[in-house]
């Protein structure tokens, strides 16, 4: 390979500003300069995997040795494993065979993130030396379209953006479909709150995404796919659009790919700030140059998608657990997880806990590994109150359901959606009241205003919940939200309106006492801050 | 100026999938951050569409301002792991600070303040977005720093 000889891999801004990620990168930037070897050592960002109370997450490559440094360690580290060639140990953050840059990756199983925050997700060159493509050779030579749906049908993947169903019957649909016209469609326009798992992907290995898009390009007789990012990623359609442009140069995407006479070409297309644009069928009509508006189902995307044609529609990390499944077999991916549920899950874990960031762990893992193990626990002196899993679409969990499986059946089986896979914590300092408000007011404001059920549903549930936030209502108050989150559920036109129901009845059923200790007039110190 | 657009406008295909594509470019090129009534017009005849459809979809999406904003765009996420991180308090900040509401423009036309669903960055919750640079774990302290070095670039 040309270029510089050493790379190092620096835990990207994104945010985090504060945390001193800018200070770090200037301060190797500076000690480069100074100690001359500015022009050969590459600096990379890349999402970082996990929170830390200390420091910046530094990797030097070839080497393989991952750091936590403050500013003030830079110029130790360049001076002695940079220029010294002896890696820093005070420094080490973790034991080189570690997957990821933090000790707290125990519990981890990196399939979609394997490469993530080790490689440069700028060069296709890392992604091949990582073993990248080698499952679309392996398919274009050895396998029939036919092949590889079975493939993914046996590995029973199951679609990762919330709804969990299995990618290989959608992908048969649209094979098994007449006519020439059919497409492959990504849905990357992640909204869901709390949920920041795909962001990662986008970022740390755009290429395993453009991988898995073209398997399914291939498998479905799909010529053409697009890659709906919403707009404000920017970074995400940079990282994109260039390794789209770089596949391209290398023959993995475009015309007679490898020479094997199958042609796919990938866009991306921007989205442009509308949560309901998550949803498969608001997505296709916004990639289709209109306002962002679901279409009544059935018909489903397989059989009229895309300009009325044979579309599969697939969540980023779905796609991007394609090219394992093709290279290392369905066999190993039912390994994974449980039975009903193969494979891995990407879980943003965020709010009161000590560690917030992305894990990839087996399905199945119970919420309290997650939550304890590897969020890290509650900050100090705090008690658990309770848990959202799944986003703001999800269900709050009470403290006595920590055992609780984290893969779609198990939630399903106590009336709960595994979702997005976020994980909220909640620790006694908060009102479930308030986080209740704060989730119907986001739902109100992105409701889009097609059907009545939701429009005017999300804006009476808000008026309700404000109420009780005051201490004005009784118990008619709770019951007519109970109803109304029950039309929406029934009579929405589309998954968002159907989805409130979900968060309004679990907050109600586990923390109704916290509800009718607002009627009683109970104070309530974060309601009164946060009511505006 | 016209011609400048035009320019932009042909990087892409003349393909309605492209709507939004052409829209960001409009508006990225706008020194107030927004879609004139020339931008959409130009946009229907690059895709052949009615300017009734170009508007509609114009309006629809919250990262289109069919109104002049500021040099910068701020959009504070007040989803609910914001909220919880204390988004609410930040937001009087930020209106103290900039001496406006929620909508609209400071009078130097600087900033505009907005608000925003999730960010997709809520490991450094709470967080906001200037223009396209995304800062996390925010103080009402941080907050300052952040707008004087705004202030200090113009």
């Amino acid at each position: 390979m040309n270029g510089p000889r050493t790379r190092v891999l620096v835990e990207l801004a994104q945010g985090a500003g504060e945390a001193g990620v800018r200070e770090v990168l200037s301060a190797l930037r500076r000690a480069l300069e100074e100690s001359g070897l500015a022009e050969q050592v590459e600096i990379v960002q890349t999402p970082a995997l996990s929170g830390s109370d200390r420091g910046v997450a530094v990797a030097v490559y070839p080497e393989g040795v991952h750091y936590r440094v403050t500013p003030q360690d830079v110029p130790r580290l360049v001076e002695e494993h940079l220029k010294g060639g002896r890696p820093v140990e005070e420094l080490r953050a973790s034991p080189p065979e570690e997957p990821g840059p933090s000790l707290r990756l125990g519990r981890q199983v990196r399939v979609v993130l394997g490469n993530c925050g080790l490689i440069n997700p700028e060069e296709i060159d890392d992604y091949l030396a990582a073993g990248g493509y080698q499952a679309l050779e392996r398919a274009l030579a050895e396998l029939s379209p036919q092949e590889v749906v079975e493939e993914v049908k046996r590995a029973k993947l199951r679609g990762r953006g919330g709804a969990g169903f299995p990618a290989g019957i959608k992908w048969e649909a649209v094979l098994r479909a007449p006519g020439p016209e059919k497409y492959v469609v990504c849905n990357a326009d992640e909204g869901e709150p709390g949920t920041f798992k795909d962001r990662l992907i986008l970022e740390g290995d755009p290429h395993k995404l453009i991988e898995g898009l073209v398997l399914a390009g291939y498998a479905t007789g799909a010529r053409r796919g697009f890659i709906y990012v919403r707009g404000e990623y920017t970074l995400s359609i940079a990282r994109l659009e260039r390794a789209i442009s770089q596949a391209r140069q290398y023959g993995l995407l475009g015309d007679d790919i490898l020479g094997s006479g199958f042609s796919f070409q990938l866009e991306v297309l921007p989205g442009a700030g509308a949560y309901v644009c998550g949803e498969e069928t608001s997505l296709l009509e916004s990639a289709e140059g209109k306002r962002g508006w679901p279409r009544i189902r059935p018909p489903f995307p397989a059989s009229r998608g895309l300009w009325e044609k044979p579309t599969v529609v697939n969540n980023v990390e779905t796609l991007a657990n394609v090219p394992e499944i093709i290279l290392r077999g369905a066999d190993w991916f039912l390994s994974l997880g449980t039975e009903g549920c193969p494979g891995t899950k990407v879980l943003p874990i965020l709010g009161q806990v000590k560690f917030p960031g992305v894990v990839e762990v087996e399905m199945g893992i119970p919420l309290r590994t997650v939550i304890y193990e590897l969020g890290g626990g509650l900050l100090p002196g705090r008690q658990l109150k309770g848990v959202l899993v799944g986003g703001a679409a999800g269900a709050f969990l009470s403290p006595q359901e920590l055992d609780v499986r984290l893969d779609f059946d198990s939630l399903r089986e106590i009336g709960a959606t595994l979702g997005s896979g976020a994980v909220l914590v909640l620790d006694d300092t908060t009102c479930l009241v308030d986080v209740l408000a704060s989730v119907l007011s986001f739902f109100h404001h992105e409701s889009c205003g097609q059907c009545t059920p939701c429009r005017a549903g999300t804006d009476v549930l808000v008026r309700l919940v404000e109420q009780v936030r005051r201490g004005e209502g009784d118990e008619r108050t709770l019951k007519l939200m109970l109803e109304t989150a029950e039309v929406m559920n029934l009579a929405s036109l589309c998954p968002l309106g159907q989805s409130v129901a979900l968060p309004v009845t679990s907050a109600l059923s586990r923390f109704r006492a916290e509800f009718e200790a607002h009627l009683a007039g109970a104070p309530c110190p974060r309601c009164q801050e946060g009511g505006r | 100026m016209t011609d400048q657009k035009l320019k932009l406008l042909a990087r892409y295909p003349r393909e309605r999938t492209r709507l939004l594509s052409l829209l960001h470019e409009l508006q990225r090129a706008n020194p107030n951050n927004y879609l004139t009534g020339e931008d959409l017009r130009l946009v229907a005849d690059y895709l052949n569409l009615p300017l009734s459809e170009v508007h509609d979809a114009a309006t629809f999406y919250s990262l289109f301002s069919l109104k002049p904003r500021g040099k910068h765009v701020i959009r504070l996420c007040k989803s609910p792991p914001c909220h919880l991180a204390g988004a609410w308090s930040l937001l009087a900040a930020l209106e103290r600070e900039l001496g406006i509401t929620v909508g609209e423009t400071t009078p130097d036309g600087l900033f505009t303040l907005e608000t925003t669903s999730c960010l997709g960055v809520c490991g450094v919750a709470p967080a906001m977005m200037i223009d396209e640079e995304v800062y996390g774990r925010l103080t009402p302290d941080r907050l300052r720093e952040i707008l004087a070095s705004y202030r200090g670039e113009a």
